[in-house]
């Protein structure tokens, strides 16, 4: 793959200082695309080429081999069909989580905004110093009230725990954006009759397209990256696609198929990576607004 | 987390009296609307916490029991060598991820701010890393720093043979590679966080600097940097989470290992919980985890509000 390296434009200003900038800047994004570009040029490599020891060089012969054997026959344990089945499992716990704390967190926000329940800013507070307990104090009770339920290690516990994890994040989110809004506008709404759900459905939910754009791209890369979760309560029928890649590369006995492993890894960040390079800003402001927690 | 308090006590007289019979009439729903948070932070945030305090304190192996302890878990816990050993691991891991990824992300931020060509492709490289997972980062340095195929092999050809760059298998360096790889990931994102700061600041300022002769970097030392606290202290706080989470990077990196040389709380409590089976050690570790959380952020929070506050009044 060809590093997409900045240009060096010369003529302008270029004084020793600036020289010294661009030498840092142009060493610095060397160091960032290493890894990316060992990962591409292992993974096109037969192992024959790998086993010679140069992790660095070009490959001679170019083939999507290991690719193929990642997508669709890479073993875990002695399952052999591929990444592609923690894909589609991913694929499964991504989207209907993506979608309910998105609407857990907007309607939270919303009545947080402009409703204010008596006791809603306290369960707010408590909620986001929530956001700073390290998982490990909860997953063992949660695992055991999921249990009790009958939804541990099933598809809709895994979406329900994302629910639950994403919600400080998604509640700070639409808060802050809806409190942002002239309030005037509401109490138009409440003057001309409109109910709780009726302003929230025809008023603010056309409004909040940005925000909601902001909020798909956290919940889609954040909850394809979790791990650790999936793992615990996702069930061995449901494992997402970090779990699986991880068992494939760790758990594997025999020779290691280092182009294969990278090829599996590669396509599991695909996807947070393709929301990444399209979105842009957007993914940017994604990160600026999580961080306002506090 | 602070409120706009000022808004809110503008708008009030005026909405008083408009709002009264009508929160009265569709508060209902509101509630309704309430109760998934309520809920969540009743039973999964609150109510875990409380039973994990609780189990703490009992003698619980694989099933949780109620015969009450005392503190005997949290003894056994210090004297419990791996448990030891992942605390140090992790303070030695914090302290270099933090500074060095504020130190690099600095740098970068600054770097970047000096009207360079191509900003946006730069920025684009330096974040790419922290859109990925940590496993996917994990798994791509065991690669990149395996002693054998990897970049120590490179080192041996290109002409220095006896160079030594088997870390992942050294029990005394494994956890400076943990520190390499998620600096690697997570450098980007302080770059951002600080390079919307720098952006921020009035230009002004720049100018007098100028007037006055004074030389860039102690603008910068002097002045830029201490007005950038709001969003350092932001980056700390997002990486001093990250260290406290650290488990998937372990897990897919170095399991662990070699031997127990590279073990982190995190995971230290994953294990006791699942393979382990012993609840009641893994509940204390996992209170003294949450205990140094409060301990180290409610400080950041106190004084970030406080400064908030200021800025506010003036």
């Amino acid at each position: 793959m060809n590093s997409p390296r900045p240009p060096l434009k010369r003529g302008s200003r270029l004084t020793p200082a600036r020289l010294g900038v661009y030498a840092f800047l142009l060493t610095s994004a060397l160091f960032f695309l290493l890894p990316l570009y060992v990962m591409v040029i292992t993974s096109v490599k037969p192992m024959a080429e790998i086993r010679l020891g140069n992790i660095l060089a070009l490959p001679a012969h170019l083939t999507l081999d290991a690719w193929s054997v990642a997508w669709q026959s890479a073993c875990t344990g002695l399952n052999c069909n591929g990444i592609r089945v923690g894909f589609w499992n991913s694929v499964r716990i991504v989207v209907p989580s993506t979608i309910l704390s998105i609407l857990v967190g907007a309607v939270n926000g919303y009545a947080l905004s402009f409703w204010k329940p008596r006791g809603a800013s306290l369960l707010f507070a408590i909620l986001l110093m929530g956001a700073f307990i390290p998982v490990q104090v909860m997953v063992y009770p949660l695992v055991r009230v999921l249990a009790s339920v009958h939804l541990f290690s099933s598809l809709p516990g895994i979406v329900l725990i994302h629910i639950i994890f994403g919600m400080p994040v998604m509640t700070l989110l639409f808060r802050n954006y809806y409190v942002a809004l002239p309030h005037e506008l509401f109490q138009a709404a409440r003057v001309d009759g409109g109910g709780f759900w009726r302003i929230f459905l025809q008023l603010m939910v056309p409004m909040s397209t940005p925000i909601i754009v902001v909020a798909v791209i956290m919940q889609v890369t954040g909850i394809w990256n979790d791990f650790i979760l999936g793992l615990v309560f996702a069930g061995t029928q449901n494992l997402p696609m970090t779990v699986q890649l991880n068992n494939i590369i760790n758990t594997t006995t025999g020779e290691r198929l280092y182009n294969v492993n990278m090829a599996a890894t590669i396509l599991t960040s695909m996807v947070p990576l393709a929301i990444y390079f399209v979105s842009g800003r957007w993914f940017v402001r994604g990160i600026a607004s999580g961080a306002v927690k506090g | 987390m602070a409120a706009t308090p000022a808004d809110n006590s503008l708008r009030k007289p005026a909405r008083r009296v408009k709002r009264k019979p009508l929160r009265k009439r569709f508060a209902l729903a509101a509630y309704v609307a309430m109760i998934p948070m309520a809920l969540t932070v009743v039973l999964a945030y609150l109510g875990t916490m409380l039973w994990t305090l609780r189990t703490s304190f009992t003698n619980s192996r694989t099933f949780p029991s109620t015969s009450f302890a005392g503190v005997s878990q949290y003894v056994r816990l210090f004297n419990n060598d791996r448990w030891m050993l992942s605390l140090q691991n992790i303070v030695i891991y914090g302290v270099l991820f933090i500074v060095a990824c504020l130190v690099i992300g600095l740098l970068l931020a600054i770097f970047i701010d000096q009207k360079v060509v191509a900003e946006g492709a730069l920025r684009t490289i330096f974040l790419y890393p922290y859109a990925m997972s940590f496993v996917a980062t994990g798994l791509a340095w065991q690669w990149i720093l395996n002693p054998e195929l990897g970049i120590q092999e490179v080192l041996h050809r290109i002409g220095f043979p006896n160079a030594h760059f088997d870390w992942i298998m050294d029990q005394d360096r494994v956890v400076y590679t943990l520190v390499i790889a998620t600096v690697w990931q997570a450098s980007g994102l302080v770059m951002a966080l600080l390079l919307a700061g720098l952006r921020g600041i009035d230009d002004e300022i720049w100018k007098a600097a100028r007037v006055d002769g004074i030389p860039r970097w102690r603008v910068y030392t002097n002045i830029v940097i201490p007005m950038l606290g709001a969003s350092l202290s932001t980056a700390f706080i997002l990486l001093f989470v990250m260290v406290v989470k650290l488990y998937d990077a372990v897990v897919a990196m170095t399991q662990g290992g070699p031997g127990t040389a590279s073990e982190v709380p995190a995971k230290f409590i994953m294990d006791y919980l699942f393979g382990r089976a012993n609840l009641g050690l893994a509940s204390a570790a996992s209170i003294v985890l949450l205990v140094t959380v409060l301990a180290i952020l409610a400080p950041v929070f106190y004084v970030r509000s406080r400064a908030l506050r200021l800025r506010g009044s003036r």
